[in-house]
C-alpha cells in the first residue's frame, strides 16, 4: 500500500485491474485504491507475474502493508505460498511497520516561511511547484515514484499550504524568488524544476533568472503560454466561501468530475478558511488575469532558458485549454495526455512521471 | 499534514491566537487562572477542566479569576463588550446559566436591536454541557435549545477539535453575543487541526459523511455517535448522510433540506431533552419545507424527558447511543404505508 500524501495512513482496495497469474510490466496500472482524499490507480513497481493477490477488494490496508506479490514466473510456488502466508499474517495482525513518508520542514526565505516535503535521496534533485490554490500534497501520486533514485522536494508557494500567507504584491517575481530562495537555502546547485499551471510560469521565471541552476524544466499545463483561460474558474475558486459553492468549480479541474470528492473540496475549504489565504488568492488572481485574458506572458522568459523543456498537457483541460500548447511549439517536446483535465498529475500521474524522467535523461545528454 | 490535538487544546489554541492577534480579547471566569493572587501556585487550574491553562502567564492582566457569581461576571463581560473589549467568559456549566438570563436574554441579545444597530456586543460565553461524567442532574444538561430560541444570540456546538478552533475564532471576531457550547465528554477527543488561525463561518453545516439512503442530522457529541451508527449501517448496505449543523443559530436549513430532498428520510439525533428542542425544530422545518420528499415519518433520537440520572448505569441508558440511531434508521428505511 503506497503512501500518497502526508496524511494517508491506509487505503482501501476498490478493484484489482490485473488478475492473479497475469504478466505485468513496470508502470502498468495494477489496482484501484481509495484513500480519504482521493482515488487512484497504483502502478506496478516491477515487471513479473502477479503471483498472489493478498488484499481483497474492499479491504482497508495500512500504508506499507503487502497487497500483492509480483515475482518472476520461475520462483517456486512453495516460496510464493510462504511469502503470501507471512504477508496475510502481517495484515491480519495489524502490525504493519510504518512507512516513512516524506520528511517535512520549513525554510525562511526573504522573511517568508516556506514549507516543503522531501522524499528520496538520489544525486539528481527535482523540485515540484504546484499551481494556484494547490499545495505540495497535490503531487501525491508523482513524488513517490519519482523519488526512486532521486531527491524530490515539493514546496508550498507563498500563500499556500503550510507556507506563510503573505504574497507581497502577488507578482510572478515574488513566487520565483521563493523558489530560488528555497534552492539557495537548501544548497541545491542543480535542479530539475517541475511546475503545474501557475507553478509552471513560476518555474520558467525562476529558470530565466538563474538559468545555470536549472538542469531541466517540466511544465504541466503551464500558465503563461497561449491566450486561453477560464477566468470564471479562477474567480469562482477565489470567491467560493463554502463547499457547495466551490465544488462546481473544482469539477472543471478534471476530465472525470467524479475525482472531486467531498474530502477534496473540504480540504480546500480548510485551506481557504485560514487567515490570510483570501488576501493571497485575491492578490494572485490579479497576477493571473487581465480582464478575462491571461495576464502572464512567460514566452520571453522561456527564451532565456537553454535547458531541456518537456511539456505535459491534458487533452480535456478546461482551465488552460491544450490549444495553449501551440505557443510552445519548437521550444519544447509537448505530450498531450488523454483522459486528463487540468490536474494531469492527479488523473494521469504516470504521464507526468514519464515526462519528468524524460527531462532528467535529456539533461544528462542521453536522449 | 496531520497535526492531532485534543478538543481542549484546540480551544486553548484558539484563545491564545486571538489574544495574541487582538489586545482587546480577554478571558474571565471561575478559576480561569485558578488561585491567582492567593498564596500558592498561580494558574493552578485553567478553569475547572483546564481549558484556559497557560494563558494567565502568557497574557498578563488579561485572564481574570472571577467570584463565584455568574450573574455578576457574565454581566461584567457583556458590559465590557459594549465598551470595546472582546471578552470570552467561561461559565463552567451551562446548567448555571439560569442566574444570568436577564443579562444574556434581555441585555446582550437586544442591544444591537434596541439601539438601532449602533451598539455591538462582541462577547463570547463559553460553557460546558452534556451528560457522561456522572455529574448528575444539575451539571449535565444540554440547554442550547433555550439560547437558540432567543433572537440576537448565536449558538455554536463544535463536534470536533477542528470545529472547536475555527468556530471559537469566528465567535471571538463576531460582533454579536455568542454562546459557545463545549461537550464535556469531547475534551480529550483528538483530531487534525491546522496550526494557523482559521475561521469556520456560522450557519454552514458540515456534511460529515455522504449517503443516499437516509439523512442523519446530529448535534455536538452526537455527531460521532451517528458516525458509529453509519459505519454499522453500511455493513448492511444502508448509506447514511450525516449532517453536523455546527451552529444552531443561525441554522443551515438549506443543507438539511437539500439532503432530505435526495434521501427522502430523516433521523435527528440530539442529546437534549425532546420537548422544544433542536430535534423537534429541525423535524418541523423539514416537515414544512420538504414534506413532498419524505418517504417515511421522521424519527427523533433524543434523551428521554427526564432529569439526567446520577447513576452511571442509568446515565448510559439516558444518552442516545449508536444502536438507537441504527434502530431509528431501520425504522425509516423499512417503513411502508
Amino acid at each position: 500500500m503506497p503512501k500518497w500524501g502526508l496524511s494517508m495512513t491506509s487505503g482501501k482496495i476498490t478493484d484489482w485491474i490485473v488478475a492473479e497469474g497475469a504478466e505485468v510490466s513496470k508502470g502498468d496500472d495494477l489496482v484501484d485504491i481509495d484513500t480519504e482524499k482521493i482515488a487512484g490507480a497504483l502502478e506496478a513497481a516491477d515487471s513479473g507475474v502477479l503471483r498472489r493477490i493478498i488484499a481483497v477488494v474492499n479491504e482497508d490496508v495500512p500504508v506499507g502493508g503487502t497487497i500483492a506479490l509480483i515475482a518472476p514466473a520461475g520462483v517456486p510456488e512453495s516460496d510464493i505460498d510462504e511469502a503470501a502466508r507471512l504477508a496475510r499474517e502481517e495484515l491480519d495482525s495489524g502490525a504493519v511497520e510504518e512507512v516513512t513518508g516524506p520528511v517535512t520542514g520549513t525554510v525562511q526565505v526573504g522573511g517568508r516561511t516556506l514549507s516543503y516535503a522531501t522524499l528520496g535521496d538520489g544525486a539528481e534533485t527535482v523540485l515540484l511547484v504546484h499551481g494556484y490554490g494547490g499545495d505540495k500534497n497535490s503531487w501525491l501520486f508523482v513524488q513517490e515514484p519519482l523519488s526512486a533514485g532521486r531527491t524530490v522536494h515539493a514546496i508550498d508557494l507563498p500563500g499556500h499550504g503550510e507556507s506563510g500567507k503573505d504574497v507581497g504584491d502577488g507578482s510572478l517575481d515574488v513566487l520565483a524568488s521563493a523558489v530560488l530562495g528555497f534552492l539557495a537555502a537548501q544548497g541545491i546547485e542543480r535542479v530539475h524544476l517541475v511546475g503545474h499551471s501557475l507553478g509552471g510560469a513560476v518555474v520558467v521565471a525562476a529558470a530565466a533568472r538563474e538559468p545555470d541552476r536549472v538542469a531541466s524544466l517540466t511544465l504541466v499545463a503551464p500558465a503563461g503560454f497561449g491566450d486561453a483561460v477560464d477566468a470564471g474558474y479562477l474567480r469562482g475558486f477565489a470567491a467560493a466561501s463554502s463547499r457547495r459553492e466551490l465544488t462546481p468549480h473544482l469539477r472543471k479541474l478534471f476530465a472525470d468530475p467524479a475525482q472531486v470528492t467531498r474530502q477534496l473540496a473540504e480540504d480546500l475549504m480548510k485551506f481557504k478558511r485560514l487567515d490570510g489565504v483570501q488576501q493571497a488568492l485575491d492578490a494572485l488572481l490579479a497576477t493571473l488575469l487581465d480582464g478575462d485574458a491571461p495576464a502572464i506572458d512567460a514566452a520571453p522568459l522561456l527564451d532565456k532558458v537553454d535547458a531541456p523543456v518537456v511539456v505535459v498537457w491534458g487533452r480535456a483541460d478546461q482551465v488552460l485549454p491544450v490549444t495553449n500548447a501551440a505557443a510552445l511549439a519548437g521550444q519544447a517536446q509537448v505530450h498531450v495526455v488523454d483522459d486528463a483535465g487540468h490536474m494531469v498529475h492527479m488523473e494521469q500521474p504516470g504521464a507526468v512521471v514519464a515526462a519528468v524522467v524524460g527531462a532528467v535523461e535529456a539533461a544528462a545528454g542521453g536522449s | 499534514m496531520a497535526r492531532m490535538i485534543s478538543y481542549r487544546e484546540a480551544i486553548n489554541e484558539a484563545l491564545a491566537q486571538e489574544m495574541q492577534r487582538d489586545p482587546s480579547v480577554i478571558v474571565m471566569g471561575e478559576d480561569n487562572a485558578g488561585g491567582a493572587g492567593s498564596p500558592g501556585e498561580d494558574d493552578a487550574w485553567g478553569g475547572v477542566l483546564g481549558v484556559t491553562k497557560g494563558l494567565y502567564h502568557r497574557f498578563p492582566g488579561r485572564v481574570l479569576d472571577t467570584p463565584i457569581s455568574e450573574s455578576a461576571f457574565v454581566g461584567a463581560a457583556i458590559g465590557a463588550a459594549t465598551r470595546g473589549l472582546r471578552p470570552v467568559a467561561e461559565l463552567m456549566f451551562i446548567d448555571f446559566m439560569g442566574v444570568c438570563f436577564d443579562q444574556i436574554f434581555n441585555q446582550a441579545a437586544k442591544f444591537r436591536y434596541m439601539f438601532g444597530g449602533k451598539a455591538v456586543t462582541p462577547v463570547v460565553i463559553r460553557t460546558m454541557y452534556g451528560a457522561g461524567l456522572s455529574a448528575a442532574a444539575q451539571h449535565s444538561q444540554c440547554l442550547y435549545p433555550i439560547f437558540t430560541h432567543i433572537p440576537g444570540l448565536k449558538v455554536v456546538l463544535p463536534s470536533t477539535p477542528y470545529e472547536a478552533k475555527g468556530l471559537l475564532i469566528q465567535s471571538i471576531r463576531d460582533d454579536d453575543p455568542v454562546i459557545f457550547c463545549e461537550h464535556k465528554a469531547l475534551y480529550d477527543t483528538t483530531g487534525d487541526v491546522p496550526a494557523g488561525s482559521y475561521t469556520i463561518p456560522f450557519g454552514e453545516a458540515n456534511v460529515v459523511r455522504d449517503g443516499d439512503d437516509v439523512t442523519i442530522v446530529a448535534l455536538g457529541r452526537m455527531v460521532s455517535v451517528a458516525e458509529q451508527a453509519a459505519t454499522e449501517l453500511a455493513r448492511s448496505g444502508v448509506q447514511a448522510e450525516i449532517i453536523d449543523p455546527r451552529t444552531t443559530s443561525p441554522l443551515d436549513t438549506d443543507t438539511i433540506l437539500e439532503s432530505v430532498e435526495r434521501t427522502g428520510r430523516l433521523v435527528v439525533v440530539d442529546e437534549a431533552s425532546p420537548r422544544c428542542g433542536m430535534a423537534a425544530d429541525i423535524s418541523a422545518l423539514v416537515a414544512q419545507h420538504a414534506f413532498g420528499a419524505l418517504r417515511a415519518p421522521i424519527e427523533l433520537v433524543t434523551a428521554p424527558h427526564t432529569p439526567v440520572p446520577f447513576s452511571a448505569a442509568l446515565e448510559s441508558l439516558y444518552i442516545p447511543d449508536a444502536q438507537r440511531v441504527v434502530n431509528a434508521v431501520k425504522t425509516v428505511t423499512s417503513w411502508e404505508r
